[in-house]
């Protein structure tokens, strides 16, 4: 009996190629706002085209790829079993990879049903819905089949991820299909931007936070070699967290047309929030505490404590945005840009790059090719990332504060044309962060590369009997 | 049985961990979103508001396929600011026929909502052919195959009607049937054209 590693192995390396991808688009949208004509006139290449494929291969081929890859990783390992159903758990991982690849495809043909982060067509959201299913049966299943007693923490955030983003995905798509490549949304105006945003906030929500929440708790104590620092505080972090996030879409639709009641519950549940998110950051500090000097030869630690930085950055902005007196300032402009990017790419992309740095080795049973290379892409990853942030900040800022300013008699201070033009050198600041972190990431795609090529996945068997026995007794 | 004791049990056994993970995470959308689907006031028409005619349901679909909605809100914010820069702050029951709506949630370019009338047919011909053409400083890409595709090129006008109609859209046969001539001769840039026109026409004055 062998754990199943190769899918992880090809998991990890899809994650890669669309990190690659989605950032790759990422840049090139960046340059379209500093020249414009970068399309060439070509509708595939033209912003609001190109941003759904963006947004979709990082979020959808990057993320979720690395998702499944550490959780068929890490549900194995903690439950002492192979993965139930092998075959399904290929399934899962060679769909979701078309998928992504014929979505993304389509989004460059204008196939989109026009909500943000769910722009797929209807046949790509049935599609979406299957292979989920399968994932949760694979995953389910192993947790059934284990040999230790306790479920651990790790398998419940992606247990969450697994069952909320099957609940969200399926109501939100919700659609009347007229062709192949065209429906109308079951819910019209104010309702749609209701269902939307309890979809669009909650899979920020269960995929990128709780999701990687989940890939925290697995191989943070793992690369620390520390156990959690206290149970207690996972436990209610992860309730808490698992209640109130799904509240908190609402503050998306601030001086909107929806009731005004949905709007100061979802601000109130925002604000609420900020207790299990930082409970979580102090738990994964306070692990990491006592291993301090691992920071100074191990790059895959130093991702990790980095990103859970950027995570309780990124999660004390969230609920200060979501104040509405903020949020009138914030909202619409390149403020919540530089918000989405320090989770994403200061928390998602940060972790998952540590946890590769970890796994991959692993896998193959070899030492990393390259440590140096390693450090390099860490600072190349914090510079694009500060730099991105602070652009987009500065940007955001003074858009806010300038479309809103009145003069002494009430007329409006400045036309937007005006401060549209004043925007250049933060998109300009923005392109060079970009490409920073770009290059970053292309240093560790040939990095791993280098460290796998020509290596078969490293066999790897349950512990036996005997210590499973003693695990299930509590005494291990 | 005290709370941590209890927590054992429940990740214990993993049908009762992920029933309770359902449960939970469901409450915030049963109070919060639920209710709002089932109230009808959010989404009964503005008195203007009528559904789409053909021409600018093409419009609206070109807008959509586009993308345009990454870079402009249709959400004009109650604010003194707002209200002066664009016109009258957006209501519910404007966004009735609206399928997906597009409210937006970045403004790299203005608020759209209150365009129509704004500036002529011609002005909007030669800037989504060529946006620099009209605004110096524009950082908006051009649209130059719109003007290429006929507003009816995928023969469909019809079947999109009667979807929304299914969804309850009050198209009559009679429009309907009509719909494809009314596009004859149209390209999707006059679609687009037609549609950004009628933005705005539902607003009316303010509510007092």
């Amino acid at each position: 009996m062998r754990y199943h590693d190769p899918v992880v192995r090809v998991l990890v390396f899809c994650s890669v190629i669309w990190a690659l991808v989605g950032m790759a688009a990422g840049v090139y949208l960046a340059a379209e706002l500093v020249w414009p004509t970068l399309d060439f006139g070509w509708p595939a290449l033209s912003y609001g085209r190109l941003r759904a494929l963006h947004t979709n291969a990082v979020i959808f081929g990057f993320g979720v790829s690395a998702l499944m890859g550490t959780a068929f990783y890490s549900v194995q390992r903690t439950c002492h079993v192979p993965l139930a159903l092998p075959r399904l758990a290929w399934f899962c991982a060679v769909a979701w990879q078309l998928g992504v690849a014929a979505g993304g495809a389509s989004l460059l043909a204008g196939w989109t049903g026009g909500k943000e982060y769910a722009e797929l067509e209807w046949p790509f959201d049935i599609a979406i819905a299957i292979v989920w299913v399968s994932f949760g049966v694979v995953f389910f299943l192993t947790i059934a089949r284990r040999a230790v007693r306790p479920i651990y923490v790790s398998n419940w955030f992606y247990g969450a991820l697994i069952i909320v983003i099957a609940m969200l995905h399926i109501v939100n798509s919700l659609a009347v299909p007229v062709t192949l490549s065209k429906s109308y949304s079951l819910f019209a105006g104010a309702q749609d931007a209701i269902v939307q945003w309890w979809y669009g906030h909650n899979a920020v929500g269960f995929l990128l936070t709780g999701g990687f929440l989940g890939m925290l708790y697995y191989f943070l104590p793992k690369q620390a070699d520390r156990p959690i620092w206290s149970y207690r505080l996972s436990i209610l972090a992860f309730w808490a967290f698992t209640y109130s996030y799904i509240w908190a879409g609402p503050h998306h639709l601030h001086y909107s047309a929806i009731p005004e009641w949905v709007q100061s519950l979802g601000m109130v549940m925002s604000l609420v929030l900020l207790a299990p998110s930082w409970a979580t950051m102090v738990n994964g500090v306070m692990t990491v505490a006592g291993a301090w000097q691992k920071l100074k030869t191990d790059p895959a630690l130093k991702f990790i404590v980095l990103s859970l930085a950027f995570y309780g950055l990124a999660t004390f902005e969230g609920p200060m945005m979501s104040i509405r007196s903020v949020n009138v300032v914030s909202h619409f402009t390149d403020w919540t840009i530089g918000h989405v990017h320090s989770g994403a790419l200061g928390w998602n992309a940060m972790i998952t790059f540590g946890t590769f740095y970890f796994l991959v080795p692993r896998l193959v049973g070899a030492p990393l090719r390259s440590v140096r290379l390693a450090n390099i892409h860490f600072w190349l990853a914090l510079a694009g990332t500060m730099l991105y942030v602070l652009a987009m900040w500065g940007a955001g800022v003074s858009q806010g504060l300038l479309w809103l300013a009145l003069d002494d008699i009430g007329e409006l201070s400045f036309s937007f044309k005006d401060i549209m033009a004043s925007m250049a050198p933060y998109y300009a600041l923005r392109l060079v962060a970009g490409l920073l972190f770009f290059a970053g990431a292309v240093l560790m795609a040939a990095n791993l590369w280098w460290t796998v090529r020509g290596r078969r996945t490293v066999a790897v068997a349950p512990p036996s009997v005997a210590d499973a026995a003693s695990a299930m007794r509590g005494d291990a | 049985m005290d709370g941590l004791g209890l927590h054992r049990r429940l990740e214990a056994n993993a049908g009762l961990l992920t029933f309770g993970i359902l449960v939970v995470s469901a409450i915030g959308g049963l109070v919060q979103v639920l209710p709002s689907v089932f109230q009808d006031s959010l989404v009964a028409p503005a008195p203007a508001t009528r559904p789409y005619p053909a021409l600018q349901l093409i419009g609206r679909d070109v807008y959509i396929r586009e993308g345009c909605s990454a870079c402009h809100s249709q959400q004009v914010r109650p604010l003194l600011a707002e209200v002066r820069r664009y016109g009258p702050y957006s209501r519910a029951g404007e966004s009735a026929y609206d399928r997906p709506f597009l409210w937006g949630s970045k403004r790299t370019g203005p608020d759209l909502h209150r365009i129509g009338g704004r500036y002529t047919d011609v002005w909007h011909r030669a800037h989504l052919l060529d946006p620099r053409s009209v605004v110096p400083n524009s950082i908006m890409p051009g649209y130059p195959w719109l003007e290429r595709r006929a507003a009816d090129a995928d023969g469909d006008i019809a079947r999109r009607m009667r979807a929304l109609r299914f969804l309850g859209h009050p198209y009559t046969d009679a429009e309907i049937d009509a719909a494809p001539a009314a596009l004859a001769g149209a390209t999707e840039l006059d679609a687009l054209i037609a549609y950004l026109q009628g933005l705005g026409a539902s607003a009316g004055a303010p509510p007092r």
